[in-house]
This record gives C-alpha cells, structure tokens and sequence, in this order.
C-alpha cells in the first residue's frame, strides 16, 4: 500500500523546480522572447547557488544563484532584443554556455565532478522553504500579469510590439524585464534543485527540466496558473516513476525513467491545438 | 481660439496646427520625402493625396515620431517641435491612426485604449477605465463594447476603437492613414460622420488617402504630393478631380478601352452546392451556387468575412469542399490538387499577396518562375538563360520597376510586386482568372494598370473578381454577386443601384442610409 502523503509531496518536490522555470518562461514569452535557454540558466543557478552558499551561507548563496540567473539571462537579451538575433539561435548558445562552464569550472579548476552542498534548508511540514516560495509565487505573478500596469505593457510588447510602441511604450525594456526575470527564476529552479533537493551539483544535474519546463508553460497557455498545473503534472509523473521502481516489477528502469518526458510529448501533441502563444513571441521587433 | 483639457491651445498666432517645413528623408537609395513643406490650418480636414510611394504615410510617420526625418523641421501651433518618439508626439497632442490598425487582437477594447495611459501607477481599475470610454464614446458616437475583444469586431469596430484611442489621448490633431481602404459604404458614412463631429468640436484632421472621391467629400483642403515631394496645398473649390488626377499622376489619365468583349453563352465555370468549413469547423460556405461564362467578368461584392476567403481557396485548390461541385467547362474539378488546377488553366491571384503571392527574399525572376520552374528547367536543372529571357521579356510588358532582373521582390513597391504576381499568373493565358483583392493597397496609376490587365484577361478567358472595393466592382463587372453568410444572396446587373448592392451586403436588411 502506498501512501497518498508521501506522494503528494514528492510530487510538491518534483514539481518545484519546473513551476519556478515555467514561470519564467510565462514571464518571457508573454514579453514576445522565446527562451530555450532556461536549461542553461538552471544549470548556472544550480552551480553557482552551491558554490555560494558554501562560502557564504544558505540565503546569500541563492540571491547570487538568483543574480547569476539574471546576468546570462542578460545575455540573451542583449543578443535577442539589442541585437535582433534569431531568439532560438541565441536559447541554444546560452543552454551550451550553462552545459560547458558547470561542467569546465569543477572538473579543470577544481578537480572533482560532484560539489557537496554543505549547508541543508530547514524543513517545513516536511517541504523546504522554496517549494512554498514557488507556489506564493504563482497568485503574484497572475496578479501582475494580468492586473497591473506593468503587466499590461509586458503583455502588449508580446502580442503586438508595433502597437505598443506607437502609444509610448518602450518595447526593448519591457522585453528586457521579461526576460531577466526569466532567468532568476529558472536560476532559483536551478538552486533549489541542488541546495534541497539534491544536495550538492552535479554535472549536467538539471537533465532536461528546463525543457520540460517549458512545455510546461505552453501546456499552461503561457498563464502562471496553467504553468503551475502543468508542472503539477509533470511533477507528478516523476514521483510515480520512482514509486514503481520500489515496488518492484520487472519493467526496466530505463523504461519507467523516461515517464516525464514521454509524457512532455504527448501533453505538447495534445495540447497544440488548445493553446495560443502570444502573437508577438519569438520575433524580434525592428521599428 | 479654443483650449483643450490638455491645457494646449489649439491655434497660434498664424493659425497653422502644423507647419512642415523642408523635411527629407531617405531609406536607402530611395528618397522617401523631399523637402517637403506645406501647412495644416488648424480646425481643418486636410487631406494629403498621392500615388503609392509618393511619400504621404512616411511624412506622417515622421510627425507622429515613428521615423526621424534626416533634416527639416516641423512646427506645432507656430512652435518649433522635436518629436523622437510617440510619446513626443502625444505629448503635443498629435494622434494617428494607422493604416494597418495598430491594436493588440487578444486584448479587449479597454486595455487597448488605455495602454500606455493607464490612469495609475500600479493596479488598473477595470470599472474606471470602462466608464471613461463610454462616456467618450457617447460624446463622439463611436459605440463599441469596452469588455470585447478586438478579434472579436469587425474591420469599422476596429477602426472606432482605434479612433477612441487617439481621442482618449486628447488629441486635437489626429492623422487619418488611408482609412476607408477596408471599410464597407455604409461605414465609410459612419466615418465621414465622425470626422465632421470632431472637426465641428475643434480638432484638426490630416486624411491621407488615394480615393478621389473622399477627398471632395470630407476634405477644405488639399495637399499633393509626388515622388517624395509637396507638389501643390490648395482649397478643395479650387480644383476640379480631372486637374487633381493629373496633378497626383503627374500626367493625363489613360482612358480605358470601352470596347469590351461581350460575355458568350458557354459556361466556363460552375460551381454547384458548394460547402466549405473554416479553420473551425463551422460551414463557412453554406451551399454556394455560381456560374461564370466565357469572356464574363464577374464580380463577387461583400462585406470580408462572407466566405469570399474561403470561395477562392475551394476553386484554387487549397481547401476541401464537403459537398458540392467545381466544374471547368463540363469537366469536374473538385479536389482537383492545385499544381494540376494551374495546369488546366485556372489561375489565382491572392488576396494577400505578401503571405501568399511571392516570396519576398526571392528575386524578381524567382518569383515570376514560381509553379512554372519545370518549363524552365532541363534534366533538373534551371536555365538561367532562358528565364532572363522571359523575365526581361515581362519585366517590360508589365513596366515593373526597378528595370533590374535580379532585384528582391521585399524592395520593390507594393504596386510592383503585384505586377509580378499578375504577370506570373496572366503568361499562360488562364482560362479562368481568380482575381482576390487584386487592387488593395495599391495607388491610382498601378490599379488603372491592374484593371486593364484584367479586362484582358477576360477577353482571352474569363474572370472572377472578389473585391470589397465596390467601384471597383461596379466597374468591371459585366454582373455582380453579392456574397452573404457563404451564400450568393443577389445578382445584379451593373446598371442597378449601389444601394441596392450595398443593401444585398447587409443581408437584404437594408440599412444603407
């Protein structure tokens, strides 16, 4: 017999770093920048938040985990909006960039493959303080989005930059906005993916969540609410996953590991139909 | 002299709202504007007419702060002005209203026009920015439903909402681009209804247009402009539509051959009981009946949005009918893939010809080959020889310009690159011309060149017209049907009343004022 609890929240832990990442994503895209880069960014908040947090402490660790997911996600601004780039050219630069410096920096400069993260969150009801961060984060984000000034601009240089443009607003800072925010999100996935979750880094730990992530976002029909549901079920799919390999039946792990992303295919090929991207997303605006 | 809420007042001391004086500006190798200068009297509609390219939306652009001009200055109310952005613009209360309507699909009709002016710092007020539109709305007559979405109204819904948005910003001089290209008769009323009431409440109006007719009706005076240049400002009572025409085109009009070849009894294309889906499923076409003789120019008249899209994608080819027939002279064509429609004589001009008419980051010669590459070609392989042949061949047949075979088809103009879609589709003498649109956007001089063109065509064949530009239809046409719902409600002889078209449009319901 298995208990509902213990799957509740694995899938609460499971799902955390995909709801970060998504929101991110939401806040991007709505913005009009497609950033496949998330995986990347995860890579370098994961790396830099246990190398911090080592040296500084658990909450210093994050805020520069967080600064260094804004300063890559800069850089994929500064590509993609500045200078006009082909936005998925720039994503897959930036997801090498994260792969190869996470991987460089241990292994050359350090000499190890794996950094233990040597100081653990507190627990909450049995979760730790960022998986309640995540979920705050959600009515906030929907709130902004879709109740503020702020969140109207955002939304307008997404679905129609021309528009936006011709009534005063600034099309490259709002674009900027979204995707710096894009990136201290996806850098606190990153975070609470080795500092509570895994313990430590490892190489090329974040495995695809940043892509998941962000079939989460288009699952969620680019809404905060919709992204959170969607990396629910994300979430919950890997939990079962490890669940079935307890209990022992003889279907190869391999098979029951690739649960999450076979889902991801089906959910995206179901969902194609049902969802509407923001017009303007992934086309560089030139007056 | 009046003052606005703004605090802005309205005339200066020598009563011009806006002074150009010596503006330039080059894109490229082409000089869009050229020491352009002329003065908008406050409390006017002045209308700017000229050929496409003349340089009418660029001047404007550039007053609205969308482009910086290269050197020149512009005056507002009597004061020199640096205007680098919209927001400028706004600022001195200037507001325009797009060609290409500027407005955000997914948004409703609110967030639209308060965006960027939203009344607050932080959180907006659904109820305040709702009240604030209707009582703007009730003060010019511009209905319209603050809660709907923009994807949800029609082209002159469109069209008032963007209006509100200029009015909302207080504007006393507001820029009109071209804005009865897509509008039905009855809202082009609408609209000449609006300009009067805002005219008569103080504001200055600057109507750009190419449409003779509107100028006489709406305009006190008259800015003309050619190639990049301010060629004549005068009063409306002043000048005549032949001297404005000669002064727009820079030469007398051709008049048009009024020998035309009567229709013939056969029958060149039928179609019977037609029915169609949209992209959602629902019957677009409910049922179309049509008949199109040999040597017959037929046009289809409508509101966009009746199924005319959709008419034209069953005979091309591009959309499965679930019911009914496509005949060619007898023989059924219906699912009939369009590589072999073209190649049994039917021929497609689309009503949207940047999306599906060319292919603009191909040359002039790629372009005109395309759907045609195998008669160009030998054991696979291109001959370029004699492509150029041809091209150079049409190229001076149908005066495309610029004379140069291997130019992008993204920088020739757009009456040009509709000259390459025609002449692509006219070089093998179709036996039916599907026409979609075949003017829109377009100057005088190219569609006088496109109008011929399809005369011809309809000498050789037949041709079926589908414009929303009802002159146009009027005419061309040796008959005229009008579409309803994706159903063909009426059929007229040219000689019958434009009210009675227009009240076919309607659905018979007969709102034509």
């Amino acid at each position: 017999m298995i208990d509902i609890s213990i799957i509740i929240l694995s899938t609460l832990r499971r799902s955390t770093p995909l709801i970060f990442a998504s929101l991110g994503a939401v806040y991007s895209e709505r913005s009009g920048v497609v950033n496949i880069g998330l995986e990347g960014i995860m890579l370098v908040g994961a790396f830099v938040s246990v190398i911090a947090s080592n040296a500084f402490g658990l909450l210093p660790g994050i805020l520069l985990a967080v600064v260094a997911g804004m300063a890559v996600a800069a850089l994929h601004g500064m590509a993609t909006i500045t200078f006009k780039a082909n936005q998925i050219v720039s994503g897959v630069a930036i997801n090498l960039f994260g792969m190869g410096i996470t991987a460089f920096i241990p292994e050359a400069l350090m000499g190890m493959t794996d950094i233990r993260a040597l100081n653990s969150a507190p627990l909450l009801a049995g979760l730790t303080p960022l998986v309640y961060v995540a979920i705050a984060l959600i009515p906030v984000s929907h709130f902004l989005l879709f109740h503020t000034v702020l969140g109207l601009r955002l939304r307008s240089v997404g679905e129609n930059p021309a528009s936006a443009d011709s009534l005063g607003i600034n099309v490259s800072t709002m674009r900027y906005l979204g995707v710096v925010l894009s990136g201290a999100l996806a850098a606190l996935g990153g975070a609470y993916l080795a500092l509570e979750q895994g313990g430590g880094f490892t190489k090329n730990m974040v495995a695809g969540r940043g892509f998941i992530a962000l079939a989460a976002m288009i699952f969620g029909n680019w809404t905060p609410f919709g992204a959170l549901g969607a990396s629910l079920l994300f979430g919950f799919s890997d939990s079962i996953q490890t669940v079935i390999q307890t209990m022992g039946y003889t279907i190869p792990s391999q098979a029951i590991q690739a649960l999450p992303y076979i889902l991801t295919i089906i959910v995206l090929v179901v969902a194609v139909k049902r969802v509407r991207m923001p017009e303007a997303d992934g086309k560089p605006y030139l007056r | 002299m009046t003052v606005n809420d703004n605090g802005i007042t309205s005339t200066s001391i020598n009563g011009n709202a806006i002074e150009f004086q010596s503006i330039c500006k080059r894109f490229g190798s082409t000089l869009a504007n050229d020491k352009v200068s002329f003065a908008v009297k406050a409390g006017e509609v002045h209308a700017i007419v000229g050929e496409n390219g003349a340089g009418k939306t660029t001047l404007m652009r550039i007053l609205y702060g969308l482009h910086k001009p290269d050197s020149g200055t512009i005056y507002v109310r009597g004061k020199e002005a640096r205007i680098e952005s919209p927001k400028d613009a706004i600022a001195l209360g200037i507001g325009m209203v797009q060609q290409h309507f500027a407005l955000i699909k997914r948004f409703t009709v609110a967030e639209n026009i308060i965006l960027g002016q939203e009344g607050s710092k932080f959180y907006i007020s659904r109820e305040k920015g709702n009240k604030l539109i209707a009582e703007l709305s009730r003060s010019f007559d511009l209905s319209v439903d603050p809660e709907a979405r923009i994807e949800e109204l029609s082209v002159g819904e469109q069209q008032r909402v963007e209006l509100l948005k200029v009015l909302y910003r207080k504007a006393d001089i507001i820029i009109l681009d071209e804005p009865t290209a897509v509008l039905t008769p009855q809202e082009i009323e609408s609209l000449y209804a609006t300009i009067e009431r805002m005219k008569a409440s103080g504001k200055t109006i600057i109507f750009i247009t190419h449409k003779l007719k509107e100028v006489f009706r709406v305009a006190d005076t008259i800015t003309v402009m050619r190639g990049g240049r301010s060629i004549a400002t005068m009063s409306v009572a002043e000048v005549t539509p032949q001297e404005l025409s000669e002064l727009i085109i820079g030469k007398e009009l051709r008049v048009r051959g009024e020998q035309r070849v009567e229709p013939k009894n056969t029958e060149a294309l039928v179609v019977e009981n037609l029915v169609v889906l949209g992209e959602r499923g629902n019957e677009v076409l409910k049922g179309l009946n049509l008949v199109l003789k040999e040597n017959e120019l037929l046009g289809i008249a409508g509101v966009e949005g009746n199924g005319q899209t959709e008419l034209v994608e069953a005979l091309c080819g591009l959309r499965r009918a679930v019911n009914g027939r496509i005949m060619l002279f007898g023989h059924e064509l219906t699912g009939t893939p369009p590589w072999l429609l073209r190649s049994k004589g039917i021929a497609h001009i689309p009503e949207d010809r940047l999306s599906s008419g060319m292919i603009d980051e191909f040359t002039v010669y790629e372009n005109l080959i395309l759907g045609y590459q195998t008669e160009f070609s030998r054991a696979g392989l291109l001959q370029k020889n004699e492509i150029m042949n041809e091209t150079a061949k049409l190229m001076d047949e149908y005066d495309i310009r610029p004379r140069d075979l291997e130019v992008k088809m993204k920088n020739l103009s757009g009456g040009n690159q509709q000259k390459v879609v025609i002449a692509r589709e006219l070089r093998k003498n179709p036996k039916v011309l599907i026409a979609n649109q075949p003017t829109r956007g377009l100057d005088v001089g190219a569609a006088l060149f496109v109008h011929n063109k399809l005369l011809e065509a309809k000498s050789k064949g037949s041709v079926l017209l589908i414009s929303s530009d009802l002159d146009e239809i009027m005419e061309l046409s040796d008959r005229i049907a009008v579409i309803y719902e994706g159903r063909i409600v009426g059929e007229f002889d040219k000689k019958d009343k434009v009210e009675d078209i227009g009240s076919a449009m309607l659905g018979g319901k007969g709102e034509y004022a």
